[in-house]
């Protein structure tokens, strides 16, 4: 209760702390309050949505579950059966086509492996960047070069898709993917393709990453006390030194915290890897060159073919798929978060890009 | 002494490379992605619709999502930001925050897939605008919540202070010092907001759906196109001129996005502005 603005009664201001309300602030008026649970709705409306999309995949991916049992993550084929003939498979009292099989062992493997070489390509060559920006670069230029850092980050998945498939994907089967294809060495060689596959998607994720690590690390480098870089100075070290001994540990926790987010990033990055994956179901990479698939671009490129499916276990299936996604993603968000936690106070983005 | 020296110009050289690897492909996607354009490029590519090869009807598909996001997901992400940063006590701040930061890791597509099963099959809302709008304001939500907060939290405490020593109710305290304070900095997050949500293709797929004709205000049922779209759709599509309309959508939304990435730079130059001039 603001005394001041109603006036000051003193009587009013002795039963103030003679009848303490639990659980509520004194200071609030009733506007306050009224305002206050307002905003309160709002406020929770991410937590519910959050809530409720697990709760939908849950409730849609449960068919699935039951007639898939463990086979889900151990085998090798996802299939919806045959469509087009009026058999049925039963299984624990759920309906599915006939033939139908859904296991995602290579859809696992290929979100994995395409986001890990992603993230060991994208980190040291982000703070690499960012620390000759802060460190050697005009303050004339920062400014334009953080627009275009900028840009990179906001450039639509489906930009990076249509640049790999008629740009990137093509220039590397021409030169760098035929160099090394020649070496012959085991998981490095075999048909380059037109540069669709596994090593092209995770330089085109590699380039999506880097934009989230750089901006963060940037933000560190310019943190880092001018005192501490002085004092290595006065004692003789090289620029390079005093990275290596003040700058670097400086930073390292926050690299690794945004590196877990960009890692999450990969994880659940659909449209581009569709597009440069060559979106192969049912087999594994044989090599670094070979096509693949990832669970978020599998589900964008045969939802359609499920809709067909009378049965629905084809949605169910992909639900299930989903699921297995969503929770990889926010395993992932919230260790980024632990590791963040130890920061004082470093300005982490929630994300994606931009 | 001579080796250190070299280590040093190594180390030097290894970032500049670094550099020039993150700029590289920057620079190469918005060459190609004009240079592929450029045959489609004229008039009618604003004037026709997608069924004549224009992309009229998914720039204005793009315009009202926007705008969808900026009024569902501006209203209600600024009024959680606030609640936040102004009302939460202790433990539910924390609570909520967490989640909100949790729902900004989760993948567009799954977001798409629950936006599919439940607004498109079980309302009955078809492929439509208010499907669409609502997928995409789930996705930047968390992002609108986190800049207000921190817009909010960073007023200096003395503006605070000195409103509650006048005994200023909180409310009024939020809407007459604290909020038009933080606004260019809360500005700055939904351009952000609506630079992602140009950008997305995923979250839309199943929501929005595909229209060769131009889009109207009915929410529901009435499928809409987007620029995205365009170029997904058109990547696949055989024949040189689909190709060169994709790359047309592209190269919109690339125009579209710098644009709002200098809006924002102009009104987060002048958050900062404010904000060092309520320091001294």
């Amino acid at each position: 209760m603001s005394v001041l603005a109603h006036g000051t009664r003193p009587a009013r201001l002795r039963a103030l702390p003679a009848r303490p309300r639990l659980g509520r602030n004194p200071e609030l008026t009733r506007t306050d309050r009224l305002v206050g649970s307002v905003l309160a709705v709002a406020g929770a409306v991410p937590a519910l949505a959050l809530g409720f999309i697990a709760y939908e995949m849950l409730r849609e991916a449960y068919p699935a579950i039951v007639f898939n049992g463990g086979h889900f993550f151990t085998g090798r084929v996802f299939s919806y059966g045959n469509l087009y003939s009026s058999g049925v498979e039963v299984r624990d009292g759920y309906r599915a086509a006939q033939g139908a099989h859904f296991a995602i062992l290579p859809m696992i493997f290929g979100t994995f492996a395409s986001s890990l070489i992603a993230l060991v390509l994208a980190v040291p060559v982000a703070v690499g960047g960012a620390i000759l920006l802060v460190e050697k670069i005009p303050s004339r230029l920062q400014g334009p070069l953080g627009t275009l850092l900028e840009l990179l980050a906001a450039i639509p998945s489906v930009v990076f898709g249509l640049w790999g498939v008629y740009t990137f994907g093509p220039l590397l089967s021409r030169t760098v993917f035929k160099w090394i294809a020649a070496l012959r060495i085991p998981w490095l060689d075999s048909h380059v393709g037109h540069g669709e596959g596994l090593l092209t998607a995770s330089l085109v994720l590699a380039v999506m990453i880097v934009p989230i690590v750089a901006s963060i690390a940037r933000e560190l480098v310019r943190a880092v006390p001018a005192i501490s870089k002085e004092g290595a100075a006065g004692l003789g070290l090289t620029a390079a030194e005093t990275v290596r001994v003040v700058t670097l540990p400086f930073v390292r926790t926050g690299v690794v915290a945004a590196a877990i987010l960009g890692w999450g990033r990969a994880l659940g990055e659909t449209i581009a890897v569709l597009l440069i994956s060559g979106a192969t179901l049912n087999s594994y990479p044989h090599s670094i060159f070979d096509t693949f698939t990832t669970m978020a671009a599998t589900i964008a490129a045969i939802l359609d073919g499920a809709l067909t499916d009378a049965t629905r276990m084809g949605v169910h299936a992909l639900a299930e798929t989903g699921l297995v996604l969503l929770a990889i993603s926010i395993l992932t968000n919230f260790a980024g978060r632990m590791v963040a936690r130890r920061l004082s106070d470093a300005a982490l983005p929630v994300g994606r890009g931009v | 002494m001579r080796r250190r020296r070299l280590a040093d110009r190594v180390f030097w050289g290894a970032a500049s490379l670094a550099f020039a690897l993150i700029a590289a492909p920057a620079v190469s996607v918005v060459v190609s992605v004009f240079h592929q354009a450029a045959p489609a490029v004229g008039w009618s590519l604003f004037l026709e619709d997608t069924s004549s090869l224009g992309i009229q009807n998914a720039l204005l598909g793009t315009l009202m999502l926007l705008l969808g996001v900026l009024v569902v997901a501006g209203t209600v992400g600024v009024a959680a930001g606030i609640y936040l940063a102004e009302f939460a006590g202790g433990r539910t701040g924390h609570v909520l925050r967490f989640f909100s930061e949790v729902l900004a890791g989760a993948p567009s597509i799954v977001i798409g897939f629950v936006g599919y099963t439940v607004l498109v099959v079980e309302f009955h809302w078809g492929n439509s605008l208010l499907a669409a709008v609502l997928a995409l304001s789930v996705l930047v939500l968390p992002y609108i919540v986190k800049t207000t907060e921190v817009a909010l939290r960073q007023v200096p405490t003395s503006l605070r202070e000195a409103a509650t020593g006048l005994g200023t109710p909180r409310w009024t305290t939020v809407r007459r010092v604290t909020l038009p304070v933080a606004w260019p900095a809360v500005v700055t997050g939904l351009v952000m907001a609506l630079a992602i949500s140009t950008g997305e293709t995923a979250p839309l797929l199943f929501t929005g759906g595909w229209s060769d004709q131009t889009p109207t205000l009915h929410l529901f049922r009435h499928p809409i196109t987007y620029l995205t779209g365009v170029t997904y759709f058109g990547i696949s599509e055989p024949g040189a001129r689909a190709h060169a309309t994709a790359a047309a959508a592209a190269a919109v939304s690339l125009v579209m996005l710098l644009l709002l990435i200098l809006i924002g730079h102009r009104v987060s130059a002048r958050a900062r502005r404010q904000t060092e001039r309520m320091h001294l």
